[in-house]
């Protein structure tokens, strides 16, 4: 198959058509979106992770990193209400998890449509608009071209609208993505929960989706909370890092979370921090947990 | 009259008066009548079916209104109610198996016991079929498909649980296509997935036992996937597909209907060769179009270089 490829254009202007309804982004800062307190979960029997405190203060952008299989996913599950804590108390958006799903865009781990589906992309996002309501739209409704509109100016502030009318499955990882987040931004979220986005993506099109998300992160005053594996591609606009290792969490910025001190007392075992010459940093000697990567596989995430 | 049309009942030029002769018959009319039914709702139904690539869970509850309606008969009641009986049945024991394991976990688990449903189902029937014994001419009826008998009750039946069928589909029709498409989405935007799951399964099993009074059980596909697999192949507008899908299971209704009227064959061959003709079409008619396509986007090879 080859790789598409296609620049990045995310129109400024379109960055209001993101912006969450009927709130003021700049002035609710001091609010946490996201909030863990020695939260622990439980999966199977499982302890996944315990004692977690997380504050994810709104409009931040906020990276979740660590090994594969450490509960990353089951983070934004829980903050989701998807999986019940076992123990500790979780916050989301002024409410208990799982009330203010309407208020949340999310973008599982993926996950990408096989080539046989035979639906277009912009059906896609426009299930994020009004898929989850009941009845039909009557055809020619203002209800109905309202919901038009929103999919064309979504499609358009991710630079989709080239490709958005073919089918979702014959388009590359990186226009699915697009598509995607497309979607997730539909009902006007106040936070985005991004299960790694970027996995998947080659270099370029990692960077031009990580651009996406900062712009709209800054632009909309959108909080982000967003699972990666590799911080380098979004680095420079993290405000803070949630570390998972070993069971337990460590938050901060990304210059006091990711040093050799902080990694190795996470681990317990001696990890060292390296800067590339062009500011990319590389975490040596982490050790590789022998969970098995059934988080690889569609819907079925113990991660 | 009636005598008057069956003593020359064949086909001639006149279009028009070989139709009213066909009509003269109050069967033909309700087979008409039951056959519109039927194709409407197996449009609707089969459209999701095959989006949720769940046939394989179709085909089954079909199967299962076989010893449902060979019981029935054995037993002296309607066929028809044999075939909603286990059809309904055969979608709750489906419905049941547990799909914690996640999706993909979840399907595998999902065919394997639609499999063993199945064969358990086709067994039952066959016995059915050898307890009562003056039944064997029957039995093709049941498996391919009859529309001689219809009577005026079981098309009143017929439409009013394709009016259920469809008024359900229309209720949460959007948010099953949601939940269909991405699960997990879904399930995070507040889409009752499972629940919406379980209700397809019983409005494929009420389809299925609907189609298989026309088509038989073993036929059911003829209308419940084929149809939609075509209007899939040729459009990708969710709306239009549904529309096309509806208008493909009419089509070839009507015609297997009437060509089943002027000849000795069964009308399930005729129903399905019809369907599977416009299937080859549409798989055809799209595979010349990306042809032409790539040969038009190829670029020449003077400019290439240039």
């Amino acid at each position: 198959m080859t790789v598409r490829t296609r620049s990045t254009q995310v129109s400024v202007d379109a960055i209001d058509t993101v912006l969450p309804a009927g709130t003021d982004p700049p002035t609710a800062v001091n609010t946490a979106a996201v909030l863990f307190r020695n939260a622990a979960v439980r999966l199977g029997g499982r302890l996944v992770w315990s004692g977690v405190d997380v504050e994810v203060a709104a409009g931040e952008f906020v990276a979740v990193l660590g090994p594969n299989g450490v509960g990353k996913s089951t983070l934004l599950k829980a903050a989701l209400g998807l999986l019940p804590l076992s123990v500790g108390r979780a916050v989301v958006l002024d409410r208990p998890p799982g009330r203010a799903r309407a208020e949340i865009g999310y973008l599982p781990q993926r996950r990408s449509f096989d080539p046989s589906v035979r639906i277009r992309g912009i059906d896609i996002v426009r299930l994020g608009v009004d898929g989850h309501r009941w009845g039909l739209p009557l055809p020619g409704g203002e209800r109905g071209r309202a919901a038009g509109r929103r999919v064309a100016e979504l499609v358009e502030l991710v630079g989709a609208t080239g490709y958005a009318h073919q089918p979702i499955g014959r388009l590359s990882g990186g226009e699915q993505q697009r598509l995607l987040i497309a979607q997730a931004l539909a009902r006007r979220p106040r936070l985005l929960l991004l299960d790694e986005p970027l996995d998947s993506l080659d270099p370029h099109n990692a960077a031009a989706v990580a651009a996406l998300i900062r712009t709209i992160c800054q632009r909309a005053g959108v909080t982000v909370l967003m699972v990666a594996h590799d911080v380098n591609p979004i680095l420079s606009s993290l405000d803070r890092v949630v570390y998972l290792a070993g069971g337990g969490a460590v938050s901060g910025s990304p210059t006091e979370v990711i040093t050799s001190a902080t990694l190795s007392r996470l681990y317990q075992t001696p990890i060292e921090v390296l800067t590339a010459s062009d500011g990319r940093m590389v975490v040596v000697g982490q050790p590789e947990p022998p969970a098995a990567h059934t988080d690889r596989h569609v819907g079925t995430g113990h991660s | 009259m009636i005598v008057a049309a069956a003593a020359d009942a064949g086909l001639s030029w006149n279009l028009v008066r070989d139709v009213r002769q066909m009509f003269a018959y109050p069967f033909m009319v309700n087979a008409f009548r039951a056959g519109t039914v039927v194709a409407v709702t197996a449009g609707a139904t089969g459209w999701f079916m095959v989006l949720r690539r769940q046939t394989f869970a179709g085909h089954t509850l079909a199967v299962a209104g076989f010893p449902g309606a060979a019981g029935a008969v054995w037993l002296g009641l309607g066929a028809t109610y044999g075939y909603f009986a286990f059809c309904l049945a055969a979608a709750f024991l489906i419905a049941a198996i547990p799909t914690a394991g996640g999706a993909a976990a979840g399907r595998a688990a999902e065919s394997a016991t639609v499999g063993t449903v199945q064969a358990f189902a086709l067994a039952c029937g066959f016995l059915f079929v050898n307890l009562y014994k003056g039944f064997l001419g029957g039995v093709n009826a049941l498996l391919f498909g009859s529309f001689l008998g219809i009577t005026d009750g079981m098309v009143l039946t017929l439409t009013a649980v394709a009016v259920a069928i469809l008024a359900v589909l229309a209720l949460f029709g959007r948010p099953l296509l949601f939940a269909s498409l991405d699960p997990a989405v879904a399930t995070a935007a507040g889409v009752p997935v499972r629940a919406l799951s379980v209700a397809f399964l019983i409005l494929l099993g009420s389809t299925a036992a609907e189609v298989s009074q026309i088509t038989g059980t073993l036929l059911v596909f003829t209308l419940l996937v084929i149809p939609a697999a075509t209007a899939q192949i040729l459009t990708t507008r969710p709306a239009l597909s549904l529309a096309l899908t509806v208008l493909f299971g009419l089509l070839v209704t009507w015609a297997g209907l009437t060509v089943a009227y002027y000849s000795p064959y069964p009308i399930g061959f005729f129903i399905t060769s019809f369907s599977f003709s416009l299937y080859l079409l549409a798989r055809l008619a799209v595979h010349a179009h990306d042809l032409l396509d790539r040969t038009a986007r190829t670029p020449h090879p003077a400019r290439a270089s240039a």
